[in-house]
């Protein structure tokens, strides 16, 4: 069964959630990939305040294409999630509670989720096409001259994920690869 | 000699691009179809297909099919009876870039200075260029957006010759399982053999080029292929990596001679969005 969420994410919703979890979202998520991760690890070092108030939210790992004039955005699919695991930590220690991306996470990744009590969806890779058309307004709200990079805020309508990191420390890509493996 | 403008070229770089970012080949769809025929984990199912829905919706909008549409990969087989008149080459196929990933709203994924400012370039050039200069007097253009995903996941192993068909086969599934879902699975293999460390990687990208599942025509290479394929989608990462059967569509392998103290091997991983485009001019 699908489960449909509105965003933001809150304990009482992620304690539902489960590895394998088929999930449509709903709401205001960021967008943003490694060279935005950089700038915003950089602004808190710096003791800097972000584009955005990262508490509570969820960032998707991707960079979309163009978009032509009369469409919200171009193809927006997921990034490789582990060029973030360097990130990832510190904003989950800062708040957040939802990432969106693709491929497996790294162990301190894994453990902050569990520890702070975050998730991690897994998108689609390469059906950029289809998941933008659950994306109804994109703009971007800073750092603008990385281009595909910038940091962008999205409004969407049941965005389909799937849970691939729970807050018990379930994983679906063991699990999944665990049930299919033959030795 | 036969007389070829580069304007020409430019203009088919420019289109192929485009059409290579938003349909994929026939042969990639119908593989794609029949994974969703064979995929026993229903989570696999429901994956592979959004991924042909993802095709269908790509093709009706001209929305391209992943917003990684790649680093501008370009294979050239010059016919060496064929002269070039206009201008440079080189730059006839970055103008080709430039003018088809903005017009076709691809997204400009190159930075340059690397390991530093990675300063985007903003019009996805350069390219990169692979000519081969062949008998005739055509032009054989193909272009292969080929996204980061697959290419980050690339490995190449100077074997020695005692680990021979085993040690590749080893070294191919290793490969494919520290991969797990990031190069987007189900996958297509390119694996190059012998030759020297360059050459063997080159290999292994242009095996890509192939029409999907078709066999190498040495029976011992393609018997190899077949074995590799066996063991990978024994692996049961599947559909994006949440486990299931089909891990890989196909695997295509390119064998040429090696030096007696080498045995190279190399694998070029691609996304199930196997994006390649090819014209004769």
């Amino acid at each position: 069964m699908v489960k449909k969420i509105t965003l933001p994410l809150t304990d009482e919703t992620l304690k539902d959630l489960k590895a394998g979890d088929e999930v449509l979202l709903t709401g205001v998520i960021y967008a943003g990939r490694d060279a935005a991760h950089k700038r915003i690890v950089e602004a808190l070092d710096q003791g800097k305040s972000l584009p955005f108030d990262i508490r509570g939210q969820t960032i998707y790992f991707t960079g979309p294409s163009p978009s032509r004039p009369e469409q919200p955005t171009g193809s927006a699919g997921p990034t490789t999630s582990g060029r973030m695991d360097s990130y990832s930590p510190r904003l989950i220690a800062e708040g957040l509670k939802g990432m969106i991306g693709k491929g497996m996470r790294s162990s301190a990744v894994r453990k902050a989720m569990k520890e702070h009590k975050a998730v991690y969806f897994g998108a689609i890779g390469g059906a950029g096409a289809l998941i933008s058309k659950s994306i109804k307004k994109s703009e971007v709200i800073a750092y603008e001259e990385l281009g595909a990079e910038a940091l962008r805020r999205l409004e969407v309508e049941d965005l389909p994920v799937t849970v691939v990191n729970d807050i018990y420390g379930g994983d679906l890509y063991q699990q999944g690869k665990a049930r299919y493996r033959i030795a | 000699m036969r007389a070829i403008n580069v304007k020409k070229i430019t203009s088919v770089i420019a289109r192929l691009f485009q059409e290579a970012c938003y349909h994929l080949p026939e042969d990639v769809l119908d593989s794609l179809k029949q994974a969703r025929e064979v995929e026993e984990s229903p989570v696999g199912r429901e994956v592979l297909d959004r991924m042909l829905e993802n095709t269908d919706v790509s093709a009706e909008g001209e929305f391209p099919l992943c917003q990684d549409t790649g680093m501008a990969v370009v294979f050239l087989e010059l016919g060496q009876e064929a002269h070039i008149i206009g201008g440079d080459l080189h730059k006839a196929i970055n103008e080709g870039v430039r003018q088809g990933y903005h017009e076709g709203y691809l997204r400009k994924s190159i930075v340059r200075q690397p390991f530093s400012a990675r300063i985007n370039t903003k019009d996805n050039t350069p390219a990169i260029i692979h000519t081969d200069i062949v008998l005739g007097d055509r032009l054989k253009i193909s272009v292969m957006p080929k996204g980061g995903g697959g290419e980050n996941m690339s490995r190449l192993a100077m074997l020695y010759p005692a680990q021979g068909r085993q040690g590749i086969i080893d070294f191919v599934v290793k490969t494919v399982d520290a991969a797990g879902g990031n190069p987007c699975p189900p996958i297509i293999i390119g694996i190059g053999i012998g030759g020297t460390a360059e050459k063997t990687l080159m290999l292994a990208k242009k095996a890509l080029l192939r029409k999907v599942g078709q066999p190498h025509p040495d029976g011992e290479v393609a018997e190899l292929e077949k074995e590799v394929l066996k063991r990978v989608n024994k692996l049961g990462i599947g559909p994006m990596g949440y486990g299931g059967r089909i891990t890989a569509l196909a695997v295509h392998a390119e064998v040429i001679p090696a030096h007696i103290a080498s045995l190279p091997a190399a694998v070029n991983l691609q996304c199930w969005c196997a994006r390649h485009k090819e014209a004769i001019i």
